[in-house]
């Protein structure tokens, strides 16, 4: 009877969030909608984004190489050129915003929309311009082998923990030229000082730690941000994200750990967050104050980068590429060999 | 039996049949069919008839006409019906009846590759003319099945779709399991199971095609689940006295019990493997549709299929998705507390009561074992790493608040982050000691712990304390330490524990102590580094006797005598 109640609850929360998205979608407004040129099959990517222009060409590139078909983005009132830039982008379709990005769940509902719409049917990858989805065999195979088998495994998502990279030396010290692979500076990461536990309501894995917990939240574990993601999915109208990337409803998409001892498949989110151009962009957050908890993160980065500089300590590890991750635990290529 | 529908006289071929079985991806089957082709193996391809009429224009005109090539009725075949063995069966009879130099017929399907000239594979079988090459496993013996339904293949009813109604399925089965109901294998038939994909002798086929009592045999194989692997499997038992069990073509199959795709960087692990055909294919893998299609320079010494180094590539993934990595948690692998026995990465040395009863234990242990040792690593003030480094392995902090937030990843996350290099700590009650970390070291069998019981009352006595200010403190100590003693004396440890009380140390602490740094450290120089010195321990005894006194109850030190 319990269960059938928590089932029902749990229900009534992707319904809301459902109808809240359909709602939310009132604030987008259409800039250039390229999605007739969709083919069946294609992986879809989505994200929402401000101000990022500098980021943007590696960004698409990055992700064309590894066989995304097309690119569903929302852009949140950006004033650098973003938008004329994004515009100009023959697999780009792209909604622009002014509305407040907390407002929706820190874009969550806006993008929740979008799959609904585009997304049925297709894999769809849900990442910001700073996240770079890295899986096994990624240096060979390109993003369909990977859906291809997940499918044929009866797998609907998969998940891909962020990993935050920095430089050694202050972050400031090596700007970043746009096109340019933003993990030529930002080269490290920590290896194993992460903490999981597992959330029994939607049965997610809630994983914190790794430098920013190291760097900014040593007093504070609880408010470091949450690095679990599932951005991988083979969407359906029915499906929607709760909070970010980190959870989704139905919670069976959260299953995506073996709880008996063996290693499910999973991947790694890049984080290119730590470049010189998180400064300003710490400054401009703050003052807007449209991010989670008060953005109490960028305050803490606000801080911490000028106090410390230097994210890098003895025990940074430099990234070599995915079999190291798979190597080191942070990833793993379960039995797909 | 099919009649012959060319007039003209049988087309000169070479003595190697194919028979594809091909229902997706027919772009990549045409290119394979012509591989073949082009190697003068005539080609008889069934096509499912799923197939759109559209589809199947295309791969026909792809092919276009050959001499050598047929298309063969066509069935609709469901995975795990009888229909595979039904078109299997009318390809294999054109193929033995429209042409007739064929000596051997293999079997492959849409998604197979040759990974060897076709010269070779023909060349390899002239040499062993009558040998049928087929896996035919009996199914008393072998678990040759990845889950689901072995021997019952055999014996039970399976008139549902196990497709479309896997329910129905399911509880069809769980009920002739119920209430035995079984039906009788027509005997002299020895069921047998194995790989679909053979490679037989035209004397055997034909033997197993014009069988007398053919029709009554294929009627109960309609019945059966799966008989793609087990028809023929079993037939060719009555009929060969050649068989090599085993199949020309490499498959290799995952824990659900599907082929294991191949990829353009399984390019050198397939070429090394000597096999004569793979499956099954990513249909995107072009690199090794490039390179096996491209006519490869045939070899003069005939060399056997060699496939153990790929079969040893595959067990080990299957092992890691079953298995996982041993104290590894992370993102993709989060075992619960009863499923595990090793709850870590390595084995690990806990001590108790040690730094306190002898002067400068840790260096001295450091020394001896030739290792780095810890100071308390869950200290109230921050975790003490060897040397007082801030951060250590694996860019884990020295922070308590970070520590604290989950003692048991903290410690996990250490000894990962450490392999090949055993780690060894401090741990009494006026740590950061909870009822969680104490049963997570309790029950990991890599965790050596080792109790001084009542050490902690040392520093307190040898210090510049008021008794009556500490007798709450020390109480609080007490009562922390025999939780945790109880924890470690329970049936449902599996560490390396041993606990003293104080008094039963000081009878022999040179054993005690050797023993339990030889148990962790085989090798350690025991006998070159003096054992390190107690701290004085005058007066203890009047200090005990006050405390009592005062009211202590002194649980683990009442033996204490000197």
């Amino acid at each position: 009877m319990k269960a059938i109640r928590a089932q029902l609850r749990l229900r009534a929360q992707r319904q809301t969030k459902l109808m809240r998205a359909l709602r939310k979608s009132l604030e987008l407004k259409s800039r250039v909608n390229r999605t007739a040129d969709i083919r069946q099959g294609d992986i879809l990517a989505f994200t929402t984004l401000r101000n990022e222009l500098v980021r943007l060409p590696y960004f698409l590139d990055y992700y064309r190489a590894q066989g995304v078909g097309h690119f569903l983005m929302v852009d949140n009132a950006s004033d650098d050129g973003t938008t004329e830039y994004l515009e100009g982008q023959k697999d780009v379709s792209l909604w622009v915003t002014g509305a407040s990005y907390k407002q929706s769940c820190f874009g969550v509902d806006w993008l929740n929309h979008l799959q609904w719409r585009y997304g049925a049917g297709h894999w769809t990858l849900v990442v910001d311009v700073d996240e770079f989805l890295v899986y096994p065999f990624c240096d060979t195979r390109p993003l369909h082998a990977l859906t291809d088998w997940l499918e044929s495994q009866g797998r609907k998502s998969f998940s891909a923990m962020l990993l935050d990279m920095y430089p050694k030396g202050p972050v400031t010290a090596q700007p970043y030229c746009s096109g340019q692979n933003p993990f030529e500076i930002a080269r490290w990461f920590d290896a194993c000082n992460y903490s999981l536990k597992r959330n029994g309501k939607l049965q997610n894995l809630w994983i914190q730690g790794g430098v920013r917990a190291r760097a900014f939240h040593g007093a504070r574990p609880e408010q470091a941000p949450a690095l679990n993601q599932t951005p991988l999915v083979d969407w359906a109208r029915k499906y929607a994200y709760v909070s970010s990337t980190h959870m989704l409803l139905p919670r069976g998409l959260n299953k995506v750990y073996d709880d008996s001892g063996g290693e499910q498949a999973s991947g790694v989110l890049m984080h290119a967050k730590f470049l010189d151009t998180i400064v300003a962009k710490a400054r401009e957050e703050l003052a807007r104050g449209q991010h989670y908890a008060g953005s109490r993160e960028y305050a803490a980065y606000d801080r911490g980068l000028q106090d410390q500089g230097d994210l890098w300590c003895d025990f940074s590890t430099e990234y070599i590429n995915w079999r190291q991750l798979e190597i080191l635990g942070l990833m793993s290529k379960g039995d797909w060999a | 039996m099919s009649t012959d529908p060319h007039p003209t006289p049988a087309p000169q071929s070479g003595p190697l049949g194919i028979v594809m079985l091909c229902h997706t991806a027919l772009h990549r089957a045409a290119q394979v069919a012509q591989f073949w082709l082009a190697a003068n193996c005539p080609v008889v391809i069934h096509v499912d008839r799923a197939v759109g009429a559209a589809q199947m224009d295309a791969f026909k005109q792809a092919l276009g006409p050959h001499p050598l090539l047929r298309f063969s009725t066509r069935f609709r075949c469901e995975w795990g019906t009888w229909p595979i063995v039904a078109a299997t069966q009318a390809a294999s009879e054109q193929m033995l009846n429209e042409f007739a130099q064929v000596e051997h017929v293999l079997l492959t399907s849409g998604s197979c590759i040759p990974l060897r000239p076709a010269d070779e594979l023909a060349e390899w079988l002239e040499q062993r003319r009558d040998v049928d090459f087929i896996e035919s496993v009996s199914i008393g013996h072998a678990p040759w099945i990845k889950g689901g339904l072995s021997e019952e293949r055999f014996t039970l009813y399976f008139p549902f779709s196990w497709k479309q109604r896997k329910w129905a399925f399911d509880l069809l089965v769980n009920i002739q399991r119920r209430f035995g109901i079984r039906r009788d294998v027509p005997r002299p038939l020895q069921p047998h199971m194995g790989s679909q994909w053979w490679c037989l002798s035209r004397k055997t086929l034909q033997g197993i095609l014009n069988h007398p009592k053919r029709a009554r045999y294929d009627r109960y194989f309609k019945g059966t689940w799966i008989p793609d692997e087990s028809y023929f499997q079993t037939m060719v038992r009555m009929v060969s006295d050649r068989i090599e069990s085993r199949s020309l073509t490499l498959v290799k199959f995952d824990r659900n019990g599907r082929p294991n795709l191949f990829y353009d960087d399984h390019l050198q692990l397939l070429r090394r493997s000597d096999c004569f055909v793979a499956r099954k294919l990513w249909p995107d893998a072009q690199g090794l549709y490039d390179f096996f299609l491209s006519g490869q320079i045939m070899r003069e010494t005939p060399i056997d299929p060699q496939p153990a180094k790929i079969d040893r590539y595959f067990e080990l993934a299957a092992k890691q998705r079953s298995d996982g990595r041993a104290g590894l948690y992370m993102q993709s692998r989060f075992p619960l507390d009863d499923s595990i026995n090793a709850k870590t990465a390595a084995p690990y040395s806990v001590f108790c009561g040690f730094q306190q009863l002898f002067r400068n234990f840790d260096f001295w242990l450091g020394n001896a074992a030739n290792c780095r040792v810890h100071g308390h690593l869950f200290a109230p003030e921050k975790a003490e790493f060897y040397g007082g480094a801030k951060v250590y392995h694996g860019a884990i902090s020295n922070s308590a608040a970070l520590r604290d937030y989950n003692q048991r990843m903290f410690l996990a996350n250490l000894i990962w982050a450490t392999r090949g290099e055993r780690q060894c700590f401090s741990y009494n009650s006026r740590d950061k000691m909870t009822p969680d970390l104490n049963w997570f070291m309790a029950t990991d069998r890599n965790a050596q712990i080792s109790v001084i019981s009542g050490c902690f009352i040392l520093p307190l006595f040898r210090g510049d304390y008021k008794v009556d200010d500490v007798l709450g403190h020390i109480g609080w100590l007490q009562r922390r330490e025999q939780e945790f003693i109880a924890i470690l004396q329970s049936k449902w440890t599996s560490a390396d524990i041993r606990v003293w009380t104080l008094a039963e140390f000081l009878q022999d602490p040179q054993r005690f102590l050797s023993e339990t740094v030889r148990a962790a450290f085989p090798d350690a120089q025991l006998a070159e580094n003096d054992l390190p010195q107690i701290g004085s321990l005058d007066g203890f005894e009047d200090y005990l006797t006050h405390l009592r006194n005062l009211g202590l109850p002194p649980v683990l030190l009442q033996d204490y005598k000197r």
